[in-house]
Parts: structure tokens; sequence; C-alpha cells
């Protein structure tokens, strides 16, 4: 039997989920023996002008990780979905927005300005932001365009499977691989993961009523290792967010941040994170509970920690 | 045509949606500027609804139920309470103004109310101009 061609590429990420593709360990070596990997920048020397030159389809299964922020990502998205039977998004940043997704509150010009003029460790009199080309005496030098909005994979080209995760468990990995080598992938447009229902549902801790009259961050409390930590006032995402991790963070006394993205029959898991933890304030008193929501420091960026760019509005309006 | 404010109202079923009938049926004037969706209790109305609104163009979300300790289903619009001030916090932060979103108390006895908090809402949201959700779908995200 031919081998199949994997190909996995990296967009807007850490690299954490080329760390978790690893991860699967000596099921690494199976994977050789059914699959060749014709591109990874990562781990293998090929060029981008090699994959240019494959044949359209002719790359078996590609998985994808990061978000599209540049010009650059955006064409290696649509050129490796021309050159691939099967596009997977892997991990959170390619499925929702990810991370990188959050300068969705902000544009480029703010970003440029943050980052290369304003920060306190920066040196730059010349106050010089990246052009995407400039001449110099050796000739014409370009660089790819930076976007003012972040967007998912699946908001870019068309998708066939999701791999949730940030970075993906080594187990929701191999679900996905098995399959694969198995030719056993679930119908198209389907999230490869163990569990359906919510992290709630896979975590360990006691849970009670709901009611909080102060929330903390994680670092301002050392909660009770037993009990529901949305309970004790720190915002747990698990409510909102899909299972299949196995709720590793809750086990090691730490919220769900919701990468495992949301949970299902949601199409916008900040707001319902939101929702969620709005609902359980414990006052009936407008001032008090203007002064509890004064805790949330950043309500934003703490409900769409990984899914801005997927969410009903995207991005934030700005002037 | 000059601009109208477009707001979108979620009325609940057992208070306000029966003070906006009052306010019909006893001709109290109100502006045409809301466009009424009946709710069974202002707490069904979920934040991702206020976010919808104003991802379809809406240019200001009133959101009406019955006074605290009136709620039919005792607590539901104490959860509103608490839901709405977390939600313009959160809008905020996405360029929605905190004045776009407004939660109110309106009784089935409260025509008069209802009239004045609508054309109060209206004004605002006049002063505040037309406001346009911005998805980041032109050309290289442009917003």
């Amino acid at each position: 039997m031919a081998k199949i061609k994997l190909a996995l590429y990296w967009a807007s990420s850490c690299g954490g989920c080329e760390i978790a593709q690893l991860q699967i360990g000596e099921k690494l070596l199976k994977l050789i023996e059914v699959a060749d990997i014709v591109f990874w920048p990562v781990a293998i020397d090929v060029k981008y002008k090699d994959v240019e030159a494959m044949p359209e389809k002719s790359i078996d299964v590609c998985l994808f990780n990061g978000a599209i922020r540049t010009s650059e990502q955006e064409h290696m998205a649509k050129m490796l979905r021309d050159k691939s039977k099967t596009m997977i998004s892997y991990g959170a940043c390619a499925n929702y927005g990810g991370i990188p997704g959050l300068g969705n509150l902000y544009n480029r010009e703010m970003i440029f300005n943050r980052a290369y003029l304003e920060t306190q460790s920066t040196d730059n009199e010349k106050g010089v932001t990246p052009q995407t080309s400039i001449d110099v005496p050796e000739g014409n030098l370009s660089l790819p365009e930076f976007f003012d909005t972040v967007r998912s994979l699946p908001q870019t080209v068309d998708v066939d499977y999701i791999i949730p995760g940030c970075p993906p468990e080594e187990k929701t990995t191999w679900l996905a691989l098995e399959a694969l080598i198995q030719n056993k992938l679930p119908p198209k447009g389907s999230i490869i993961s163990h569990n359906v229902k919510a992290v709630c549902d896979d975590c360990p801790r006691t849970k009670n009523e709901k009611k909080v009259k102060k929330f903390y961050r994680p670092f301002e409390i050392e909660p009770d290792q037993e009990v529901c930590l949305l309970e004790q006032g720190i915002l747990c995402a698990g409510v909102a967010t899909a299972g299949g991790c196995g709720a590793m963070c809750l086990k090691a006394n730490m919220p769900c941040t919701g990468c495992y993205g949301p949970v299902k029959g949601v199409t916008d898991q900040g707001a319902h994170f939101l929702s969620a933890v709005a609902s359980i304030i414990d006052s009936t008193d407008p001032e008090e509970i203007a002064s509890i929501i004064d805790d949330i420091a950043d309500p934003a960026g703490t409900f769409y920690r990984y899914s801005l760019p997927d969410s009903l509005l995207r991005r934030a309006k700005v002037s | 045509m000059s601009w109208e404010p477009r707001i979108v109202g979620f009325l609940c079923s057992w208070c306000s949606y029966r003070g906006a009938d009052l306010a019909g049926t006893s001709r109290i004037p109100s502006a045409p500027n809301v466009k009424v969706i009946k709710v069974p209790c202002s707490t069904r109305v979920e934040p991702a609804f206020v976010i919808k609104a104003f991802q379809s163009g809406a240019d200001g979300v009133l959101i009406l139920g019955c006074h605290p300790g009136d709620c039919h289903y005792i607590e539901g619009n104490y959860k509103t309470m608490r839901r709405v001030p977390l939600l313009k916090k959160m809008l905020k932060q996405f360029g929605i103004e905190e004045e776009r979103v407004r939660l109110d108390w309106v009784s089935a006895s409260e025509g008069e109310k209802y009239a004045s908090v609508v054309n109060e809402m209206t004004e605002k949201v006049r002063e505040l101009g037309p406001f346009k959700a911005n998805n980041g779908e032109g050309q290289h995200g442009k917003n």
C-alpha cells in the first residue's frame, strides 16, 4: 500500500503545537511506518518552492496549526489547501484564532506602535516599523503584510476536521492520527476529540451551588484542591468549553482557560462564559454587583481567551 | 434618507411587553425606533443575543424586565441585573459604548415609563450616531 503523504505547517503560533505533535513519542514510529512526511518546516528541510511544485491534491493530509495574521500565512494556507486532499485545523489558534487572535482588540497600527515604539524596553530612535517593501543597494527586500485582523483557518480556507487544544493533548492528537492511519476518519466537519460535553464533565472536583461575592485571579488565592474553582471565585472557563482534555488544568489546581473551544451547541464561547460568570454573582444590589464586577480586570481577554476571531463580533471597533 | 437609530428591544412577556401594550392602547406617543422582541423573561436574553444584535446592524439594545422582586420566575431579573453590567464592561473593550445597551424595569402598569425609556434611549443612540460592527471582512482585515 502506498504511504500516506503528510504535511505539517505552522502559521501564527508559538511552536507548542509542534511540541504536542512530537509528544506522541514512540507512536511517531508507527506513524512513519504508514506515512511519509513531505513538508514540516520545524523538522525537515523542504522549501516553499518544493511545495509549490507538488501537484494539486498530491498531499493526503495536512495538519495546519496557527492563526492567519500575515499575507504569507494566508498564501500558505491557500496553497496547502490546494495541494491537500484533507485539511486538518490543528490547535486553538488555527481553529478559533487563539492567543494571537486577542490582537483583534487592536489594529495593525496600534500593535506596531506598542511593539516597536512604546514599550519600556524599546530603543528605536528613528521610529522604524515593519514595511512590506524597501529598496536597498543590493535590491528590493520584502516582508509579508501584517493584517489588521487575525483570522482562523476555517475563516480562510475550507477545513475538513478540527483537532482542539492549546496545544492538543497527546491523546487527542493520537485519536486523529490513529483514525487517519486506519482510514477511519469521521464525517467531514467533525471535531476530533474524546468528549463532546463540557470540561466540567471531565473535572473531578465537587460541585455545589455557585454563589460568588468576590472574583480572584489565580495568583490572588490559594484554591481548595477539591472544590469547583468557579465556586471559589476563580474564573474557570470549564462551563463554556468542550471537554476531551481530561481537565488537566483543573487537576493541577488551575482554572480552565477555554482552549478546547466552545461547548457543543454554543457559537460564541465568550458570551456563554460571561453569562455563566455573571449569573453566579451573589448579590441583588446594583452597587455591590458593580463592585464585584470590578474584580474582573479584562473581561474580553478572559472570556475570549482563544476564540475572539471566531466570535460573533470577530474584532473590536477601533478608531 | 437621513439615518434613524435602530434599536432592538427585548421585552419580558409578563411585565414590560404588557407595559408596551398599555403605552399603545393609552395612545402615549413613543419613538418608533425600537424593534420589539418578546421574550419569556429578561434573563432569557443571553449576552450572545445582544452581541448578535450589534453584529446584525443594531445601533442600540434595550432590555426591559419586571421590577426586582416581581419576576414571574422569582429571580430571573436578578440574573439579568448581574449580566448586563458585565456585558457592558466587556462591550466597551469591543468599542461599543456602554450607553448603547440599556437595562430597565417596566411593569405592566407603566405605559408612561415604557414610552419615556424608549424616547430617552432613542435620543441617546441618536447622539452616539450609527454603530457599524466591524468584522474585519475587508481586504487584509481592514477595520
